[in-house]
């Protein structure tokens, strides 16, 4: 009887962990405006997805909490754009979002992940 | 998609200095009680689990170990839990579950002995403690390695002082850097840097330009020179004119450049990418795999080994080692590059130079210095050698053509009167004519010698010796005499030999495109030992030739100016700009080189090669760490050797997997190539 137990509760756990991180997709923040401010803490973007219209200008705003070095830096590969963020300041990106498509922002060893989606 | 960069501020050192001793401080408070625990049970002086006292005096231990654990841990938990309620997991998930299923285990074995199995009644609060201690030392040593490898840049930024003496109304006042403007006239004493770019305007000196252009001789400058912000003055005083600030001048362009390479990634890290974004879920399922796999076919006590193993592998996985290893190597690699002044455009570039087997030089301005000089001043009279060059120069003075600029120019550093001629003329193609104290010069090349009768019988061998060596012969006749010769080239670099020899040491084909005719650039070929010339090339088939290369199976890199040749250093697979020194952003370039030495593209292949090298160490390091380190934390080698990973190794492991990949991309920090 525990053998079962034991090996059902795992079996179950371990389909908790997939669903759980591979599986749900956060929801996607839509821009209400023009700045979106993105809080970098705790090894996460949030809001993490960002959803934004083709052909609006967008502003980043980004605050780093975070004091190791893991979060100094946002990088949007695709977009060719990187930035340094200094911890407890405020740092703007501004974006012409002229392409449709999505374009995720990581931190350089790609723990922190965003994802910026234009429609 | 266009994006305008930005409102920064750099966040101060002082912060980052405070966390790397507050990573320390959290060490040392969950380390000394971890460790003196571990000697204790060592040593096996605490009462026992099973007796009443044993469980109070545990259940203390315990508690203390909690609150230990949340002080230097809090961080790592807050993270893992706000990662949690995301979907997320990452470095601190691994931590806070490993860690975390130690403390409860060894809680509930203080509280309950009774309901485990005696053989697995064992306590692991020291094993949390350590654990958390060594994360945090990990991330400390981690943090100061990591400060090193941006010291290029660091370096870079500190180039710039602080103040700039400025004339303002007649009056030399010392005001910040960042109230300079465009049009100030600002005052240099010898010693000082440079604060902005601009153009002397009165005074001379010669000026350090090594720290931006890698160039280790310093460069005369004199009137309407051009210099650049971060540079230093070495002898002499002047007045200058701003032409660019703050953000404009070379100088910020190269930091604002280095520093959006550094954040690129070559295509091989695109996979490490993929992996570490399934990494830690994958890790947790492994995780419950081997608690199952302990469960239903290990021996007894499968408790204890279910615990042991599980949190073992979830303490020894790290994706900081595979994370890191790319960017940080990047990092240093791109910021040695731009020390020697060599700006990297992106990981992309970095990684195709490092595939180069065929270098194209354009022989003008990248070979040679692009530019004619004075070869030889040869009299039929000796001793007249220099009344000859007088007579020539006072001729040439008024004429545009390169030649005459030679001429003239070595005249002028000898310090030389010209002379007043009249009714100068230019026959094109042949030479130049005009009256000195009614006395008739001429000055041209053996047809216009034979024009007007001149008899050059004794001097064509000499002529002839001259033009085997790439000179062009001029010949100087005063009232239908000959007097002598001069020859004038553009003369080849004088490093451009060592450097052609040093691209060939790395295997690379070294071939030279040039406009001039074939015997000319095979008199240079020859000398430079290079493998292929293409001569009499128009600059529109410079294109055309480096499609040949490539449709031959060459990687082809191309060198050349960066306007002229933008289309050619576009078709080649890695384009190699030789900057002006005063333009940085060049457009059509993977690789700007600061310095106008071939030298530039031997020092940014071998860094190319040296990173990619450091690359690849590192993920073979991290690949192999994680490839190696789950399956023996996870006890696979316990069937035949009976041997179990201790969790506390598994931290220590996991703590310096990423000191040595931030390490070993350090040592790219002492690369150098030895010029000559």
């Amino acid at each position: 009887m525990i053998l079962w137990i034991v090996n059902l509760t795992v079996l179950v756990l371990i389909g908790l962990t997939v669903w759980w991180f591979l599986l749900i997709k956060p929801k996607a923040l839509k821009v209400d405006g023009n700045t979106v401010d993105i809080l970098v803490q705790n090894g996460i973007y949030e809001p993490a997805i960002i959803q934004a219209k083709q052909g609006q200008t967008l502003h980043l705003r980004f605050l780093r909490k975070d004091k190791s070095p893991c979060a100094e830096v946002v990088i949007f590969e695709k977009l060719n754009l990187s930035a340094k963020l200094p911890v407890n300041q405020a740092l703007t990106l501004t974006l012409e979002l002229k392409d449709k498509g999505e374009f995720e922002f990581t931190c350089q060893m790609g723990m922190y992940r965003g994802k910026l989606i234009v429609e | 998609m266009e994006h305008a960069c930005c409102k920064h501020n750099d966040a101060s050192d002082s912060q980052e200095d405070n966390h790397y001793k507050e990573l320390l401080k959290k060490s040392l408070f969950a380390g000394i009680p971890g460790l003196l625990l571990f000697i204790v049970m060592l040593l096996n002086i605490l009462p026992q689990i099973s007796t009443l006292h044993g469980q109070i005096v545990w259940l203390i231990i315990g508690v203390i170990t909690f609150i230990l654990m949340l002080y230097s841990g809090n961080h790592i938990f807050k993270g893992a839990w706000i990662a949690f309620i995301n979907n997320k997991a990452n470095m601190d998930t691994l931590i806070l579950l490993g860690t975390g299923a130690a403390w409860f285990f060894s809680m509930f074995v203080a509280i309950r002995p009774n309901s485990i199995p005696l053989l697995a009644q064992n306590l692991y609060f020291e094993a949390a403690l350590i654990i958390i201690a060594l994360v945090n030392f990990g991330a400390a040593l981690e943090m100061h390695a990591r400060g090193k490898t941006s010291q290029a840049i660091q370096k870079l930024v500190g180039l710039q002082p602080n103040t700039a003496r400025v004339l303002r109304n007649g009056i030399e006042v010392d005001i910040n850097i960042k109230d300079v403007l465009v049009g100030d006239i600002i005052r240099i004493k010898p010693g000082e840097k440079i604060p902005v770019d601009g153009i002397i305007i009165e005074g001379q000196s010669t000026i350090d330009e090594s720290m931006l252009t890698g160039e280790p001789t310093p460069t005369s400058k004199s009137i309407d020179s051009q210099i650049s912000a971060g540079t230093i003055n070495k002898t002499g005083s002047f007045l200058f004119k701003a032409t660019r600030v703050g953000k404009d001048t070379v100088l910020s362009q190269i930091i604002n450049l280095v520093q959006q390479a550094q954040n690129t990634k070559p295509p091989i890290a695109r996979l490490v990418d993929v992996i570490s974004s399934y990494f830690v879920p994958t890790v947790i399922v492994i995780s419950l795999i081997t608690t199952l796999a302990w469960f239903n076919f290990g021996p007894e006590p499968k408790i204890g080994f279910m615990l042991v193993t599980a949190m073992t592998v979830l303490i020894i996985a790290c994706p900081c080692a595979l994370g890191l290893a790319t960017p940080i190597s990047i990092m240093v690699g791109m910021g040695k590059a731009a020390e020697h002044g060599v700006l990297i455009r992106n990981g992309i570039a970095l990684q195709q130079a490092t595939k180069i087997n065929t270098i194209v030089l354009d022989k003008t301005g990248t070979i040679t210095k692009g530019r004619p000089e004075v070869t030889t001043i040869y009299s039929i009279e000796p001793g007249n050698e220099m009344q000859l060059l007088q007579l020539a120069a006072s001729l040439e003075n008024g004429s545009e053509h390169p030649y005459a600029d030679a001429i003239v120019r070595c005249a002028k550093d000898k310090q030389m009167q010209l002379l007043e001629i009249k009714n100068f003329e230019t026959i094109s193609g042949k030479g130049v004519q005009a009256l000195l104290d009614n006395k008739k010069l001429l000055l041209g090349n053996q047809q216009f010698m034979m024009d007007h009768h001149v008899s050059i019988s004794n001097l064509v061998v000499k002529a002839q010796e001259l033009e085997n060596l790439g000179h062009t012969p001029m010949y100087l006749a005063v009232d239908q005499k000959i007097k002598g010769i001069i020859a004038a080239a553009d003369t080849i670099k004088d490093d451009s030999k060592a450097a052609i020899s040093h691209l060939k040491s790395l295997g690379i084909k070294v071939v030279m495109l040039t406009g001039d005719n074939k015997k000319a650039a095979n008199i240079i070929a020859k000398q430079l030992n290079i493998d292929a010339v293409y001569a009499e090339i128009m600059p529109h088939e410079k294109v055309l030739k480096i499609k040949e290369l490539q449709n031959q199976g060459n990687i082809v890199g191309m060198v050349g100016d960066g306007i002229n040749d933008a289309p050619a250093l576009a078709q080649a697979d890695v384009g190699f700009a030789i900057s002006s020194g005063t333009d940085v952003a060049i457009e059509s370039a993977d690789v700007t080189l600061m310095r106008n030495s071939i030298y530039g593209v031997v020092y940014a292949i071998a860094i190319s090669r040296a990173t990619m090298r450091n690359i690849k160490q590192n993920l073979f390091g991290a690949f192999v760490y994680n490839i190696l380190g789950i399956p023996i934390a996870a006890g696979a080698l316990y069937p035949f050797m009976g041997m179990l990973l201790n969790p506390m190794v598994a931290g220590a492991a996991m703590a310096l997997s990423s000191v040595t990949v931030v390490s070993n991309a350090n040592r790219l920090r002492w690369f150098k190539i030895i010029e000559g």
